[in-house]
């Protein structure tokens, strides 16, 4: 732990934070102190505890201990409108945007200096008058859910500015964006550090912290494990102070050996929920040992090119085969029983059912057929013996069997998950989003399984919006941009900007 | 059209509004309280709480007025009861609200036993509004016969809808309201306190179905009986999905509701209809509300669910401020 | 010091099970407080309910045929809630079957139908008179997302109507609210026939229903415990989106729950006409329907907990029978009903004093478990 120089005139300082929930300490005396004007980045992975400090800072939650100092003035936040009035103003991951509700609604949503009856008029034209001042152009009469990603993004900032917010707290931003959006972002945040706001910018990549921030703070488990000037360090070292431990950048894996198409996908065309286009005229092979990965924005028909291989939604016209017979608009089943396997994107919504045993969640796939299934029964006890193989076997910690999946850690659900889904030796894996959201060991856990799985011949789609994963796992990527596949290219660090042009939209020829 | 014929048609439509007008203020009570994304199913519970505790206080004070405002506060303090389970327990909004019905039927059972008999209570007053008549051409032939003379709880229907619907849409605090049913989470990161505004919807709500059961009790059906709203609390829940969460669209389907219901009465001064008057058979035509509820549903559920429109995002969720996940 | 309320991971089985005796125990205390408004001594009041419910020469044959109705519906409803199905149109059901058992006694079978084929027959018609009528809100969900909570109850104010068109109309007896009588082959056997073999039996008008319901309960039980059905409402019920992932028709069982719902509840009407009343007449049941949907709530859905809790409801509608005003019984359900949701919720949290000094120390022992 660092000591803070309290002489120094620091914009923000927090100082012995700790936040507690039940079974976890997500903040252990955490020490935080910003100057003026700097992009400052919180490094650390995911349950490290960056946005439990972050929520603490914004006024969502109250520390058990510790202080806040502003400007060197101590402050106490019950509520996020203390926070707000205290000039701190959060980005968060999730953006918290209204989704039913204009630009202009959303910026003035918790202002109490506006008239009680709405002057439309006069609140579009204030708004559009920040928004050419910062450069951050948006359209104030739109509705938020008719905005791209990266349009929401400026709103959120825009909205920040709006309140007056002096510290921008931007939660993971890039996660959502392509590499050229990125690029735009970053101008953006150095604009308005150069103009004296200070930026906290929370992340775990690496490369992203090297390029932006000015100071890093390390967090790692609840603790800092250091404070470092991103002048004088490299990746490796903000790598170990993460993790604890060397990390390796890339799955070894050896070379592809694809065999024979398992899963054909001609001409397929969906619609989303809203009964919109999903996917476009889609055809795609994946054979036997190899992994394709699918690269894109979120949003542009991922899960629903998932959900309708797995016959969870309707193909408007198109045709899926698997090992050649046609499961197209057939029952879920049919694409269990020739087995598909799916790991879903929504591992607590799709993929799990929270109340119910993990031998009970084991089974949600295999309990039509023997040995599990007994006529018109259930064997319990088969079930039984074979989860508690399955959680050893897929290393899933927990107190027993007999434990309601809800408990599980995010890491351990999708072992649960892997488990049930691999453990039938699928002939095709529609994974989608495979480590979001897992910490780096739990992340190699994931990627070593697919990998094994792609060796024993099984034809793997790996839905993915993080390029790095994509880069080190698949064996050709495919881009997918508003429902189409829009180019392929094969998974080489240097492509890396065609491969961000194409989820904006732009056709190229990769390797031309 | 021949005279009766036009008679005919302005008594259905005048006893349309009349008979509406509580099932408006239930319908666009559960609306408001729904758009602050929690669904109290409890509506039949707190109109019959409403329309019992107006009849009795105003019998005991000879007030109406003061019936009205008993029944509200009746109502109000029942929806707090789901307020606590469904915001700050955060139970399961449906169980707390069929419990709240069936509270409702039956302590308004237990505490209406002595009234049920009481034909006399002060009732809410009738406004007469003559100068309709002089307005020129439709004066005398429409408005004079259809709103000259009218009980007051419909000239405030009248009032509350464009009131409530301005109220959301244009207003300050209505944008919160909004909010804090589509994203609660947006709404608390930018300083608004998401569960006392629920409360205070759920509240407002309660009242509004109370006002409901006074004017039931009060002015269009001036007595108690036990279960005297046959309904109604559940069908305003209906309502509410087929009006889209609008409320001129619930005063539409209120106001048809309220027709289709005296329908069986309304017909039997029609002499060529020959099963009207044969009270048997009258009871199909009695069926009519019913089904029309569910027919509503059937067109406005599918529309609804297909679009993703209408629906505050949060309905029936919870807010639980910082809820880990994906 | 300050007020921690904190979520409890796990609730212990027995702590639900306090809460639940906790809960009645309010419900009754609270109940006590109207009824001391309404005018009545809580205490004389309750004392002569239970008396006359439980502790009567009378009481358990009595009890048991207000028990019947409530526990075949009750279990018609466990069927639903199940899969978080909100069927609250039993009552429609009962009284749908109700009419389609009374159908086939007066109309369809000969009187002179031995007494086996005529029940048989008066059951099937019963169970597939509810069953089609909950299957009606059981297509609409399935088929139109209508919601089944609105539909299922304007379904059963249409049947109340539907069933008063019948006993006013084609099948009035003298243009009074009932039919005739149904003949003798048309009787469910009750203790009474008995009383030549069992002469204690004198009076006792508890009938076979019960006994069916029983049966019911029990196959119930083991459906839900041991087979794929059981567990794929199981599964619907806690996660639809994982059932659907997991390959379950979510349609077909919505409108499989409601027919078997439904049918459960038409069982509970051609019950109570084959075995109480002897015809189809107006109000002939006291709002079974609504009743069993709390005494499903209250047995947490499990089949065989529905028995017991079907007993004691029944013993308090014979309780409420004895005093006025009549809507007691009703007006104790729902107290109940509330006070058990809040137990269940209250003990999913648990509520600590803690001093703001002991904060970090306690912090400190936590151990951070990470994925």
């Amino acid at each position: 732990m660092t000591q803070l120089d309290t002489n120094q005139p620091y914009a923000l300082v927090m100082r012995g934070i700790v936040k507690r929930f039940p079974g976890v300490l997500a903040n252990d005396h955490v020490d935080l102190a910003l100057y003026p004007g700097e992009v400052h980045a919180l490094l650390g992975e995911n349950g490290a505890g960056k946005s439990t400090l972050m929520n603490i800072l914004s006024g969502l939650y109250r520390p058990d201990a510790g202080q806040i100092i502003i400007n060197g003035e101590p402050v106490t936040f019950n509520s996020p409108r203390d926070a707000i009035r205290r000039g701190i103003g959060m980005v968060h991951q999730h953006f918290m945007l209204v989704p039913t509700l204009t630009v202009a609604e959303n910026l003035i949503l918790g202002q109490d200096d506006i008239g009680f009856i709405l002057d439309y008029t006069a609140l579009e034209a204030k708004v559009a008058e920040l928004s050419q001042k910062f450069g951050l152009a948006v359209d104030p009469h739109a509705k938020i859910w008719q905005l791209s990603v990266g349009e929401q993004q400026r709103v959120e900032i825009l909205k920040m500015l709006y309140h007056g917010a002096k510290i921008l707290i931007m939660d993971e931003p890039t996660a959502v964006l392509t590499p050229q959006e990125v690029e735009e972002l970053f101008k953006t945040l150095r604009e308005m550090a150069a103009v004296g706001h200070t930026i906290i910018f929370i992340s775990h990549k690496l490369d992203e912290v090297l390029e932006i921030a000015d100071r890093v703070t390390v967090l790692r488990r609840g603790k800092v494990t250091a404070v470092v000037d991103t002048a004088h360090t490299t990746k490796a070292e903000l790598a170990r102070l993460m993790v604890g431990r060397e990390v390796l950048f890339r799955v070894e894996k050896k070379p592809a050996n694809p065999g024979n198409p398992i899963l054909e996908i001609q001409n397929l065309n969906a619609k989303n929920d809203r009964g919109l286009p999903a996917l476009r005229n889609l055809s795609l092979t994946v054979r036997s040992g190899e992994i394709v990965g699918v690269a894109g924005v979120a949003g542009n028909g991922q899960v629903e090119l998932a959900e309708v291989i797995t016959g969870l939604r309707p193909a408007e016209s198109g045709k899926i085969l698997v090992h050649g017979q046609d499961i197209t608009n057939k029952p879920a089943t049919a694409a269990i029983d020739r087995g598909v396997a799916h790991i879903p994107a929504d591992r607590t919504g799709v993929g799990s059912a929270p109340n119910l045993y993990l031998d009970e969640n084991l089974i949600m796939k295999s309990y039509r057929h023997p040995p599990i299934s007994k006529g018109w029964a259930i064997n319990l006890s088969e079930a039984f013996r074979q989860a508690v193989q399955l959680i050893k076997r897929f290393d899933v910690k927990t107190p027993d069997v007999k434990t309601p999946a809800r408990l599980l850690s995010g890491g351990n659900l999708q072992k649960l998950i892997l488990a049930r889904e691999l453990s039938r030796e699928p002939e095709a894996i529609i994974a989608v989003y495979p480590s979001r959201g897992l910490d780096a060991g739990a992340t190699e856990a994931v990627h070593r399984r697919l990998i094994d799985e792609r060796d024993r011949g099984s034809a793997i789609l790996l839905i993915s919006e993080d390029l790095d994963e994509l880069l080190s796992l698949a064996d050709r990527i495919v881009v997918l941009y508003e429902g189409q596949i829009i180019g392929e290219v094969p998974p080489k660090d240097e492509l890396v900007d065609e491969i961000g042009l194409m989820m904006a939209g732009t056709k190229i020829q990769a390797g031309d | 059209m021949d005279g009766t014929t036009l008679i005919f048609i302005f008594n259905i439509v005048s006893a349309g509004l009349r008979t509406g007008t509580p099932l408006l203020f239930a319908t666009i009570g559960e609306l408001i309280t729904e758009r602050a994304g929690v669904l109290n199913l409890g509506v039949e519970g707190m109109m019959l709480a409403g329309a019992l505790a107006g009849f009795a206080v105003s019998f005991s004070t000879g007030n109406p007025w003061l019936g009205v405002a008993a029944g509200m506060l009746a109502a109000g303090v029942l929806s707090l009861l789901h307020g606590l389970v469904a915001i700050s327990l955060r139970g399961d909004q449906v169980v707390s609200g069929l419990a709240l019905a069936f509270v409702g039927r039956g302590l308004t059972a237990v505490l209406g036993a002595r009234y049920v008999q009481i034909r006399d209570v002060p009732r809410l007053p009738n406004i007469e509004m003559p100068f309709l008549n002089d307005i020129p051409l439709i004066g005398p032939t429409i408005l004079g016969p259809l709103f000259g003379r009218q009980n007051i709880v419909l000239y405030l229907g009248f009032l509350l809808v464009p009131l409530v619907w301005f109220f959301i849409n244009r207003t300050r605090a209505g944008l919160n309201l909004r909010a804090i049913g589509e994203y609660p989470a947006a709404a608390d990161a930018a300083g608004i306190n998401v569960v006392r505004l629920r409360y205070f919807y759920v509240f407002v709500g309660g009242m509004l179905a109370g006002l409901a059961g006074a004017s039931l009790s009060l002015a269009v059906t001036p007595l108690w009986i036990e279960d005297m709203t046959a309904g109604q609390g559940w069908i305003a829940v209906g309502l509410v999905i087929f009006a889209g969460w609008d409320p001129w669209r619930a005063a539409l389907g209120s106001y048809i509701f309220g027709a289709l219901r005296r329908l069986p009465l309304d017909l039997q001064s029609v002499s060529w209809l020959p099963f009207a008057s044969n009270p048997i058979l009258g009871t199909w035509l009695s069926m009519i509300p019913y089904l029309f509820t569910i027919v509503a549903l059937m067109f406005s559920s599918r529309e609804a669910a297909r679009k993703r429109l209408g629906a505050p995002a949060a309905l029936g969720v919870p807010y639980v401020r910082g809820e880990r996940g994906l | 010091m300050r007020i921690k309320i904190e979520p409890r991971l796990i609730v212990p089985k027995w702590m639900s099970f306090l809460g639940l005796i906790a809960a009645i125990l309010a419900a009754l205390f609270f109940g006590g407080f109207l009824l001391s408004y309404g005018g009545l001594n809580p205490l004389v009041a309750y004392r002569q309910m239970f008396t006359d419910a439980f502790l009567r020469s009378y009481s358990p044959s009595d009890t048991l045929v207000k028990a019947t109705p409530l526990l075949l519906a009750g279990l018609g409803v466990t069927v639903a809630f199940r899969m978080k199905l909100w069927n609250i149109g039993a009552e429609g059901q009962l009284l749908i079957g109700a009419w389609a058992a009374s159908g086939v006694a007066l109309f369809v079978m000969p009187p002179e139908t031995p007494r086996p084929i005529m029940l048989l027959a008066m059951g099937v018609a019963g169970f597939l008179g509810g069953a089609l009528w909950g299957l009606i809100p059981g297509i609409l969900k399935a088929k139109l997302q209508v919601n089944e909570i609105i539909s299922s109850l304007m379904l059963t104010y249409v049947a109340i109507l539907f069933n008063n068109f019948f006993i006013y109309g084609p099948w009035s007896a003298g243009g009074f609210g009932l039919t005739r009588s149904f003949p003798r082959t048309g009787w469910f056997p009750r203790l009474l026939d008995f009383v030549d073999f069992v002469p204690a039996f004198r009076g006792m008008t508890a009938h076979i229903g019960f006994l069916i319901g029983l049966v019911a309960a029990v196959i119930l039980a083991v459906l839900f415990r041991r087979s794929k059905w059981g567990y794929e409402l199981k599964l619907i019920g806690d996660n639809p989106r994982a059932a659907e992932y997991a390959g379950v028709n979510l349609a077909r069982h919505i409108m499989l729950a409601m027919f078997i719902s439904g049918g459960l509840a038409g069982l509970a009407g051609m019950s109570e006409v084959a075995g109480v009343v002897h015809r189809l007449q107006e109000n002939f049941s006291p709002g079974y329907g609504f009743t069993a949907i709390i005494v499903a709530w209250l047995a947490r859905l499990n089949p065989l907990a529905v028995v017991l809790v079907a007993y004691l409801f029944g013993g308090l509608l014979v309780g409420g029978d004895s005093i006025q005003p009549a809507g007691i019984p009703l007006m104790i359900q729902g107290i109940i009903m509330f006070c058990v949701i809040s137990a269940d919720l209250l003990t999913r949290y648990r509520i600590r004093l803690v001093r703001p000094k002991s904060q970090e120390l306690e912090a400190l022992d936590t151990e951070v478990t990470a994925g």
